[in-house]
């Protein structure tokens, strides 16, 4: 694995460009533009505050500021980790000519399409912080916890990737099968709603290995306190074995990519 | 580093033909159907498909290494599995260095990119670094000769202009081995010619190329050895010039085996003065015996003979027709001999008579041989070229002269200007 690790280092300007390719061609001619990566976590915030407002109405609670910018701060990452996985999926299939012409090591594909989704993450950062501000909230030193808990969710998102790359190519319906699952999966993942809310039943949630990450941020950032370390290294580790699990599994199966695209 | 750049042992590929899942809403059901009915497994271990069985070669630094071969004989499969995009089912590759590939050269662009992002982004693709794709941006631009438009995106060029866009990124990579796949048919005349001079270059900076190209003249031109290939078996490897006619012959015969048509070629032998022979003496006369036989009624046929040199280029042609022996007819089941004689005032060197009965009022070809044997002259005398005119020096001296005689004479110089004789 580390001849493999070595030879995709050195292809590091391929990788670059093919990132840039994807996010120019995602903001180049398109009248949405930057808009485009606000648009889901957008949707996820207000779908949010429709949710947490119900529940408010339904406990007989005032919806306060805190729960609005813990989804806010949820989405983001969010949005990341289903856009990376949505990209990555198609990422093989979309770019035939190269993966069966020319050789090298395509894994570039899936990564570059987390990048590029990390981009647009990162544009829709600056309005999250602005919504923060306006939001009132606080700060503490917990935030230096956040890069951590940004890179397990880079790290996971790149082992799916690779993952459901490598499987949409085999299987043409594996792409439909992601699809529905990334579409239920924010049911199953506590970003409108907190683990809290679910009291000792949360720790089943947070099985779910984005869940810790997301329920992390949202410590670091809406909370001020330091997120629970155990559920947190679980994270980690799942990340991991995703990622070099994934990897492995991806270059198993490359070669015959050229055969069965 | 060592002398040869790729070397080939024994590589053999198989594909599983017949039923592929390419989706799991298939295979799941297979999959179960199998494990209770152990025979339908069975059946498809059978469908195995070699594309390549035991094939061997290496090629040297600054040299370049022809694969010839039909559709399907497994070339595209070969480069494949020299550019490692596939992988053996047994065997070894090794190759010494930088590999780069010219199979698609239009594979990494982008529709919606200019020229020159395009050339930043497929040269990346090719395994340039950044730096090394400034340094030739203007050199590839100018080769590409696309100045005026490497601003506009590639989706407004010409199919051309993109394919010369293409090959001209991907001639400038300088890779210790290179693969090209049938790409020196992009683009005009003129870019051809110098796409040709610049495959020369990079095998005279030491590159070793693999070539494969149904362009046998470019084969010929380029290659030292060549292989051929026939359903994934190495038919013969060695000199190109040798398997090129290899491969030309055995091309023929097995259009031949082909009854249907109307008329056809059944025998065509070669003498000379003794017999049957395929080496003549410059000068020398040959007799070059065809038959053609009928399965059906023709009318207005003729025959047409012509010479390829070794490198395929026509040096001779004439037919019966020209020759002002009117047309023929023939009816099923006749047979029609014709013996020409020529005279092979040739140079040294290997020629390819060839023919081809067709009609000309309908254009029609009825059945080609190229070539239809393959001869050898040879010359006692050192004259080079096609023609050989038989030299002789019949006044070989040196004069002293006190003026210069190189100045014409006095009533040459006025006729020129004039051009009298010619105006009339």
């Amino acid at each position: 694995m580390t001849e493999e690790l070595r030879e995709l280092y050195r292809y590091r300007d391929l990788f670059y460009t093919i990132v840039r390719r994807d996010i120019n061609v995602r903001y180049k001619q398109s009248a949405m533009g930057f808009l485009w990566a606000l648009l889901m976590p957008t949707l996820i915030v207000g779908a949010g505050v429709i949710v947490r407002y119900g529940l408010a109405l339904a406990s007989g609670k005032h919806l306060d500021n805190a729960d609005i910018a813990a989804v806010a701060v949820k989405s983001v990452p969010w949005a990341f980790l289903v856009s990376s996985i949505r990209f990555s999926c198609i990422s093989l299939t979309t770019n035939t000519t190269l993966v069966t012409k020319i050789y090298f090591p395509k894994e570039i594909f899936p990564l570059a399409a987390v990048l590029a989704s990390l981009f647009d993450c990162a544009v829709a950062s600056v309005p999250l912080v602005i919504l923060l501000l306006v939001l009132k909230t606080g700060w503490s030193l917990c935030l230096f916890e956040v890069p951590v808990l940004i890179m397990t969710m880079i790290v996971l998102a790149a082992g799916i990737s690779m993952i459901v790359s490598a499987g949409s190519l085999f299987f043409r319906d594996v792409k439909y099968i992601v699809e529905a699952v990334l579409t239920f999966a924010i049911l199953f993942t506590p970003v409108v709603y907190d683990v809290q809310m679910f009291g000792d039943k949360g720790k089943w949630l947070l099985i779910n290995p984005a869940a810790p990450i997301l329920e992390g941020i949202s410590d670091c950032v809406t909370r001020q306190q330091w997120p629970e370390l155990s559920w947190l290294a679980y994270s980690m580790v799942f990340a991991l074995i995703a990622f070099f699990g994934g990897y492995a599994f991806f270059k198993h199966l490359e070669p015959a990519f050229a055969e069965s695209i | 580093m060592s002398d040869v750049a790729l070397r080939m042992e024994g590589v053999y590929k198989m594909f599983r033909k017949g039923e592929v899942f390419n989706s799991l809403r298939d295979l799941i059901p297979a999959l179960t159907g199998r494990m209770f009915n152990r025979q339908e497994l069975s059946a498809t271990d059978r469908r195995e498909f070699w594309a390549l069985q035991d094939l061997s070669f290496e090629v040297r630094r600054g040299e370049a290494f022809g694969i010839v071969g039909h559709n399907g004989a497994g070339k595209s499969t070969a480069l494949k599995i020299l550019s490692r995009i596939m992988k053996p089912t047994r065997g070894k590759i090794h190759v010494d260095g930088r590999l780069s590939a010219l199979i698609e050269v239009t594979a990494g662009f982008h529709q919606d990119f200019t020229g020159r992002e395009n050339i930043f982004l497929h040269g990346a693709i090719l395994g340039m670094d950044k730096r090394e794709i400034k340094a030739k941006l203007d050199q590839i631009i100018a080769f590409s000769g696309l100045e005026e438009f490497i601003d506009t995106p590639v989706k407004r060029y010409s199919s051309g202009m993109y394919a010369r866009l293409g090959f001209s990124v991907a001639a400038h990579v300088n890779p210790d081995v290179l693969i090209v796949d049938e790409v020196l048919s992009v683009g005009d005349y003129l870019f051809q010619k110098k796409c040709i001079q610049r495959m020369k270059e990079v095998i005279r900076g030491g590159s070793a190329v693999v070539f494969v190209s149904h362009n046998l003249k470019n084969i010929t031109e380029f290659c030292r050895s060549c292989l051929l290939l026939e359903k994934g078996r190495t038919v013969k490897i060695g000199p190109a010039q040798d398997v090129v006619s290899t491969y030309m012959h055995r091309s023929r015969s097995a259009d031949a085996a082909d009854d249907k048509t109307p008329v056809r070629i059944s025998k065509v032998t070669v003498r000379n003065r003794c017999g049957e022979s395929l080496r003549f003496q410059s000068g020398e006369k040959a007799w070059i015996d065809v038959e053609i036989c009928a399965n059906a009624h023709c009318g207005k046929l003729s025959l047409s003979i012509y010479l390829l040199d070794s490198e395929f280029q026509s040096v001779f042609d004439t037919s019966t027709e020209r020759l002002g022996l009117g047309n023929f007819s023939l009816d099923k089941g006749q047979v029609y001999h014709c013996s020409f004689e020529l005279d092979l005032n040739l140079v040294d060197g290997i020629f390819h008579p060839c023919f081809v009965v067709y009609r000309y009022d309908t254009q029609t070809l009825y059945d080609i041989w190229e070539p239809a044997a393959t001869i050898y002259v040879s010359s006692e005398t050192d004259v080079r070229g096609v023609v050989n005119c038989f030299p002789k020096v019949v006044r070989h001296e040196i004069q002293a002269v006190s003026e210069p005689s190189y100045a014409p004479p006095a009533d040459t110089v006025q006729a020129m200007p004039d051009g009298a004789g010619l105006a009339r």
